[in-house]
């Protein structure tokens, strides 16, 4: 079993509040992507026996949304925006000076496995651009001095 | 001007709590329409107010919630779109945010006004904050009886759930929506139906955006007149724009509708980031028709905007100042839209990523003659021929862009390169 015992037992408390078993499934995806880190096939199964949905109706939803990675990413998902009130505020430097700061490229993992880099599109933050959210946090107006900071913080954290 | 209604208390911290909003008079609207008020009246009490969508198309609200069959034997679903993703737009959140008991209970009192006893609130997967917010609310609501079994002792029952995306902006599209709160993919249908006659699971069910609803307990507690007596005769009431781009003081600000374009930008906004000219406004999110430096003095309600050649729509307003290359900001756009496409009809899939590729290939000074007509024959054929909105929503600054800034695209591709290049540092 890839899902522990909490995130079954909150899959399950969501799942009985809808009226169709079916709704639950994005919820459940999402359960398993906050324990997981990504999502994949096995947990396509295991969502299906406890949600009794077959394991292709799980799949086919999931593949539908990019918010969730399906493979394995680092500690720290950095998903900076680029699109256009972020783009307008710095947001390309931004990535470069992430890709500088980290020694890798958009869409890479560094080689300890703490950060992955990756542009997303807005994120609904757009009047505190040029902003970025690791996992499930936001960060906004963005400075060098600002994500020298949350990169050594993160980092300490790793 | 300025005017706080949906902001009155938004910079208190504690407004999240129950006590402090119900100290604020919080939940005397939802007691008032229970208890007071028919579902009917509640209707005309909106209609009257002249409340109009903020979710982008400006669709009168209460004239919406009257079209669900009175008759039906089905169940009733409202459904509040938290999805916000149009570039540009961010003001829902800060709504979820700082005053998440003001969105439960305008959902409570339009749950009533169509007979719903389970409503949804749908934001989208990213928003961390807003979701933990909501959710704890939803928690102090049922514990303090304002949602859950026989509400005020009424014998109305209403839940409501709480449910998170995955990342997609098409599910902003009401029936996208539907679909991916069934578990689907977030793939939009064709209407009709409309959703108000077949919606969620097959049955009546009301979109509305966030502000919308949030509106909706202000105008149970003070009157139609009162919200009528702000904004212009058409355009009621207050409205709250997302500034954004190139200004000195991005930020989220409620105007009463009718106010001028220039006040937002300059009085509120501090004018144009380190002292440049405007170069343009795009003004009710990403996929609103681009206004000009002359005219600043439009009014932001959704007819003058309309009369100015572009839509209220959300609400976002971009700045651009002169140091943007257009061909640049259609570039990100389109890149965006083909991103977001759903797939399933053929204009938008196709179209879409045709035009990425064109647009991206003069950006990057590869541009040949004949281009930009190509460009203007795909926008035709997506403009009013796809399931959904998105392919006008991918459309309309494209068309605007090649409108108001021919020369600029036609000098990338005799030059093969911007008239002015968007280099944009961050601090
Ligand atoms: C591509 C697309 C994305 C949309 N995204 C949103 C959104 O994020 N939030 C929203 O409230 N409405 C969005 N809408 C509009 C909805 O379809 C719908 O009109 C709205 O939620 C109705 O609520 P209202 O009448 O209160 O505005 C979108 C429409 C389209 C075509
Ligand atoms: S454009 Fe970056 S958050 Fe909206």
């Amino acid at each position: 079993m890839i899902l522990n015992e909490t995130s079954v037992a909150e899959i399950k408390e969501k799942m009985v509040r809808y009226p169709r078993r079916k709704s639950a499934i994005l919820p459940a995806l999402t359960v398993a992507y906050h324990q997981v880190g990504h999502l994949n096939d096995d947990i396509y199964d295991e969502i299906a026996s406890i949600i009794d949905i077959p394991a292709v109706e799980i799949a086919e939803a999931a593949t539908f949304y990019t918010m969730f990675p399906k493979h394995p990413v680092g500690k720290y998902l950095i998903q900076v925006c680029h699109n256009i009130s972020c783009a307008l505020l710095g947001a390309d430097s931004l990535v470069h000076y992430l890709e500088e700061k980290l020694g890798i490229k958009k869409g890479e993992t560094t080689p300890d496995n703490v950060f992955t880099l990756i542009t997303v599109e807005c994120l609904g933050s757009c009047a505190s651009a040029p902003m970025m959210q690791i996992n499930d946090q936001y960060y906004e107006f963005l400075t060098r001095e600002k994500v020298d900071a949350i990169l050594d913080e993160l980092r300490k954290q790793a | 001007m300025e005017k706080k209604v949906l902001f009155t208390y938004i910079d208190d911290p504690a407004q999240v709590k129950v006590e402090t909003y119900v100290g604020h008079g919080g939940y005397t609207a939802w007691q008032k329409a229970l208890k007071q008020m028919k579902p009917a009246d509640v209707i005309d009490e909106v209609k009257k107010s002249g409340l109009r969508g903020r979710g982008g198309a400006g669709f009168p609200a209460g004239l919406k919630w009257s079209f669900v069959p009175k008759d039906s034997p089905k169940p009733r679903y409202l459904i509040c779109n938290a999805d916000e993703s149009e570039p540009g737009t961010c003001k829902d959140r800060v709504l979820m945010e700082h005053d998440p008991h003001g969105v439960i209970e305008g959902m409570a009192i339009a749950s009533y006004a169509i007979g719903s006893h389970l409503c949804f609130i749908y934001i989208r997967g990213e928003f961390g904050g807003p979701i933990r917010c909501m959710e704890q609310a939803v928690k102090e609501a049922y514990a303090k009886g304002y949602l859950g079994k026989n509400v005020f002792g009424t014998g109305y029952d209403l839940d409501m759930i709480v449910h998170t995306g995955g990342g997609a902006y098409i599910c902003g599209e009401e029936t996208a929506l539907l679909n991916s709160l069934e578990g689907e993919r977030g793939m939009s249908r064709i209407r009709p139906p409309f959703p108000a006659i077949e919606g969620l699971y097959a049955c009546p069910t009301v979109v509305n955006n966030v502000e919308t609803l949030a509106s909706v307990p202000h105008i149970i507690n003070n009157g139609a007149e009162w919200y009528t007596s702000m904004g212009t005769e058409k355009s009621a009431g207050t409205k709250i724009f997302s500034l954004s781009g190139h200004v000195n003081k991005p930020g989220n600000y409620e105007l009463e509708l009718g106010t001028p374009l220039s006040y937002l930008i300059n009085d509120l906004g501090g004018g144009i980031k380190d002292g440049l000219k405007l170069k343009a406004v795009i003004p009710g999110g990403s996929s609103t028709p681009f206004l000009l430096p002359d005219q600043l003095d439009t009014k932001l309600d959704y007819e003058s905007i309309a009369a100015a050649g572009s839509m209220l729509g959300s609400g976002g307003v971009i700045v651009l100042h002169e140091k943007t290359c257009i061909v640049w900001v259609i570039e990100r756009l389109i890149h965006f839209y083909r991103h977001e496409s759903c797939g399933k009809c053929t204009p938008c899939r196709e179209g879409t990523g045709w035009l990425e590729q064109l647009i991206s290939r003069i950006e990057r000074g590869e541009g040949k003659p004949g281009d930009l007509e190509k460009i203007e024959s795909i926008c035709d054929n997506i403009l009013g021929r796809t399931v959904c909105p998105l392919g006008d929503a991918a459309v309309m600054p494209i068309q605007s862009a090649l409108k108001l800034f021919r020369d600029e695209w036609q000098y990338h591709i005799d030059n093969k390169r911007c008239l002015v290049k968007s280099e944009f540092a961050f601090a």
